[in-house]
């Protein structure tokens, strides 16, 4: 009998293993195929009202024919972000913070925006413990008082849980112990603690286990809808959520911390941006609809922000790119004179309401389609533009993008700039201080090709007290690659890809707050993280 | 409780709001944010606190003072959030060890988060808070105080911490002692304490505090928000109502940070824009700005206010968050003449942040 046939054109048979990227953003869906880094299929579909529709179309035209030979899925979502920015589909969190007597008068949810603050806040409770900033404790814990706020939680009929503590980055064993007990007293809480999410500076860590917690409903949806769909498609393989640090998690673990997805769609643009270009430093401007996002690239990664992120009023600290955006796209509304881009825009209606198209607004496109920087639509209906205005505008694009992108370059050193997304065409193609622009093959879907590259991360970032700098930075680094294989890294081949130290000289015993954070590629399906392994937020 | 006597007037929301900004921006870069110190100011708001704020002349010569701040490590001030139990705690003690009452409670500076610790304590003592303290600004240092410059005694000196700990400096031997002995127990503490700092009477407040800093500062918060919503410039809305100077204009092309024996230091560079375009302006810092050098020459310095303001918000920068690529604009205010005198320059001038310069100041004194 002779051999089955095998595919036209696919090497040498069924292990040949394709990347499936897909971002789910507010406009379109994007998907990508990817097979050895390179791109085999690109897909762009609208964004349905009920998202799964869109991922579902997304994922089926771009694996068509080629289901059972995808080695992984990998999305990335605005989902959650959408929740917070509208308050829409976040579920009642009851708050637990070990501490006192330190920060009394400053309770949980006490620097939130009045309404979602309504929508979100449950019982709040403040317990005896914590940490001082050299690790002794600020009391003993308050073990009773523990379990009579998660009693009390239970009896108000609520599930989500975020646990903080003073200093838990820097001394966790009181969170852990009341998170044990909270466990104990109500088994069907789903905890968020507070030192596996965020950074020193207490209030913007608890806000963010208090938008993981009050996103962890809707995360647990998503995630199956996802995964439903996944089979749906017939692929069997893995799949992983993107996160903001440009890596991924196993979808079970990253739907246990959706807060770590909330930004992830621009990260999987600059992720994209670096693999399409084969940069690892660089400017990434992604150039959508209604905005334009600036990032850095760090040694193939997004930079993170230094301090606080305001999400949806809600000040954060904890993993995020560090982004900025301004109210520039391809749908941006621009004056009859040209001077005045934005910050209006006719967003996902560009097909109907621009000139090119036809339709009756003056938009960036229409004025890039006139300076013959893309031929988008029908050039005629904008030849008439006078050459002054055309003028006008291109000034103003230099002008806001130019002083963006050196904002966010670090240093006065030229550097070269991708753009990427659907409007990249607006960006110069001079900049001062950019070596060059670069526009990228595939680069409108950037964001799905990043999603599909994009390897797995930990992180940790403590205060070691009396370590000499080589062996803080071991133990930190045993930690960051414990947390890597729990989130899904093969612990074969992790790499450190960013390592800082401060010395903190105004603290007793020689104090050293160090970083580290490793990458690794994904485990095999199946594979088991050892155990032992740190669970990344929940446990 | 005590001091209620005192004729002043009922600071309004709007005020402490203004308040919080405009210390800020006198905090010369340094001094701390008082966001969360406002987020305090406002609960009690709502819970009916009603600050009233007296000038420095109605204390009695006699009546006692209480100068307070909170003492510490800045990153520590971000997980033990101030509290104004813990902030009213060292001056009911002060009162119990002296066994005497204050008239009024007033901050040691103006200048960053301490500002509002007077605010704090009178929450809870009902205190009026005098229109007056003891830095005209920010600095790092007790000993960086009009009544040290004054010589005035340093003690006793009292510190409370968020447990039931309290200490009392019965006696320092000078004012660097006292700042001394004071770090060793905050350290102890877990590096940040409320403080009550040796009680003044009137007339020493009527002869060495710096009168009017809590209406001042008031006043730039006041300008910079009625700027904002008219959708006018902030930076010229300071400069306006402070007679302030515009030094430069440029981005902000170079940043280097230590952190030496608890300090900051470092310094920004800052190349022109527009008129100033070619130059280029050296900020150098040490917690807070201290000395700017135009094209190699030294042209503002401490104890004169050099203040960083992002040329896109309005915002001010401290020196831990201003980074490559900011916009700003470089605006120098004037301090009170007491810090410009032979003994306020020995404690604040250039030499005592180790700038081997001699001062020379941008806003000339007044004829008398």
């Amino acid at each position: 009998m002779p051999p089955p046939a095998r595919p036209p054109g696919e090497g040498p048979g069924r292990e040949v293993r394709f990347d499936l990227g897909v971002d789910v953003g507010g406009t379109h869906t994007d998907a990508a195929l990817l097979r050895d880094g390179e791109v085999r299929r690109a897909v762009k579909k609208s964004t349905s009202p009920e998202v799964t529709g869109g991922v579902r179309r997304a994922l089926r035209e771009a694996a068509a024919g080629r289901e059972a030979r995808i080695r992984r899925v990998v999305i990335g979502t605005t989902h959650f972000t959408n929740a917070v920015l509208t308050g829409e589909g976040l579920a009642r969190v009851g708050a637990v913070r070990v501490g006192l007597p330190a920060s009394a008068s400053l309770p949980p949810f006490c620097d939130w925006p009045p309404e979602l603050a309504d929508r979100v806040r449950g019982p709040v409770f403040q317990v005896e413990g914590g940490a001082e900033c050299d690790g002794r404790e600020i009391t003993p814990l308050d073990e009773e008082a523990v379990a009579e706020a998660g009693r009390r939680i239970r009896e108000a009929g609520i599930r989500e849980i975020a646990l903080s503590a003073v200093f838990a980055p820097i001394e966790g064993s009181h969170e852990a112990r009341a998170a044990a007990i909270l466990a104990e007293v109500h088994p069907e809480a789903r905890l968020t603690e507070s030192r596996q999410l965020g950074r020193i500076g207490l209030l913007g860590r608890e806000n963010a286990g208090l938008l993981n917690a009050a996103l962890g409903p809707l995360a647990e949806r998503v995630a199956k809808a996802f995964t439903q769909a996944l089979r749906e498609s017939g692929i069997e393989a893995p799949l992983f959520l993107a996160r903001n640090d440009g890596a991924v998690a196993e979808v079970s673990t990253a739907a246990r911390t959706p807060v770590l997805s909330l930004s992830s769609g621009p990260t999987n643009s600059m992720i994209g941006a670096a693999h399409l270009s084969g940069r690892r430093d660089a400017v990434v401007v992604d150039a959508g609809g209604t905005t334009t996002d600036i990032g850095c690239l760090r040694a193939g990664f997004p930079r993170e922000a230094p301090r606080e992120v305001e999400i949806g009023g809600v000040r954060t600290l904890f993993r995020m790119p560090d982004l900025l955006s301004l109210a520039i796209g391809g749908g941006s509304r621009v004056s009859a004179d040209g001077a005045a881009v934005g910050p209006g825009s006719v967003g996902f209606r560009l097909t109907e309401a621009a000139l090119v198209f036809g339709g009756s607004t003056r938009t960036a496109t229409d004025l890039a389609v006139a300076a013959g920087r893309t031929r988008i639509g029908d050039p005629a209906a904008v030849r008439e533009t006078p050459p002054a205005t055309v003028r006008r505008f291109t000034e103003v694009l230099e002008e806001r993008l130019g002083e963006a992108v050196d904002r966010m370059k670090p240093d006065a050193r030229e550097m070269p700039l991708l753009a990427v997304g659907g409007a990249a065409f607006l960006v110069p193609s001079r900049i001062p201080g950019i070596s060059g622009v670069e526009p990228l093959p595939h680069g409108a879907v950037a964001n799905a090709v990043g999603a599909a590259i994009a390897r797995v991360s930990g992180e940790t970032d403590r205060v070691f007290h009396g370590l000499d700098r080589e062996e803080a930075f071991r133990q930190a680094t045993g930690q960051a690659e414990r947390r890597a294989i729990a989130a899904g890294a093969d612990p074969a081949g992790l790499e450190v890809v960013e390592r800082e130290d401060l010395p903190l000289a105004y603290l007793p015993g020689d104090a050293r707050r160090v970083r580290v954070r490793v990458v690794g590629e994904a485990a095999p399906a199946g594979a088991v993280p050892p155990a032992g392994a740190e669970r990344p937020a929940v446990s | 409780m005590a001091g209620n006597l005192l004729a002043g007037r009922e600071l309004p929301a709007a005020d402490l709001e203004d308040l919080a900004v405009g210390a800020w921006i006198l905090g010369a870069g340094g001094g701390g944010n008082p966001r969360h110190s406002l987020l305090n100011l406002r609960a009690e708001r709502a819970r009916g606190f009603r600050p009233t704020l007296v000038p420095p002349d109605a204390v009695e010569a006699e009546a006692l003072v209480a100068v307070v701040s909170t003492m510490g490590a800045p990153l520590v001030s971000e997980e033990r959030l101030p509290d104004p139990e813990v902030a009213a705690r060292p001056v009911r003690f002060l009162e119990e060890h002296l066994g005497r009452r204050f008239a009024a409670v007033m901050s040691l500076e103006i200048g960053g988060a301490n500002s509002l610790q007077s605010f704090l304590v009178a929450a809870r003592t009902g205190l009026p808070v005098l229109d007056a303290d003891c830095m005209g600004r920010a600095f790092p240092e007790a000993q960086m105080t009009t009544f040290a410059i004054g010589g005035l005694r340093n003690h006793p000196f009292c510190l409370a911490d968020i447990r039931d700990n309290l200490v009392i400096v019965h006696r320092a031997a000078d004012w660097k002692w006292q700042e001394r002995l004071g770090r060793a127990a905050v350290t102890e503490v877990g590096s940040i304490a409320a403080t009550c700092k040796a009680p003044r009477t009137g007339a020493e407040i009527r002869e060495w505090a710096v009168h009017g800093s809590v209406s001042r500062a008031i006043g730039i918060g006041a300008a910079v928000r009625r700027a904002r919503s008219a959708g006018e410039d902030p930076v010229a809305a300071i400069l306006e109502s402070e007679r302030g100077l515009l030094l430069f204009t440029g981005k902000v092309s170079d940043i280097e940070r230590r952190t030496t024996r608890g300090f900051l230091r470092g310094t920004a560079r800052i190349a022109g824009l527009g008129s100033d375009a070619g130059s280029e302006l050296a900020l150098h810092f040490r917690n807070e700005f201290a000395l700017a050098v135009r094209d190699g020459d030294p042209v503002a310095m401490t104890p004169e206010i050099l203040c960083v303001v992002d040329s896109a918000t309005g915002e001010a920068l401290g020196t831990e968050v201003i980074a490559y690529g900011q916009r700003v604009r470089v605006i120098a205010l004037d301090v009170p003449r007491i810090l410009k005198t032979e003994a306020g320059l020995a404690a604040v001038g250039p030499r005592a942040f180790g700038y081997d310069l001699d001062f020379r100041p941008l806003f000339p004194a007044p004829a008398s």
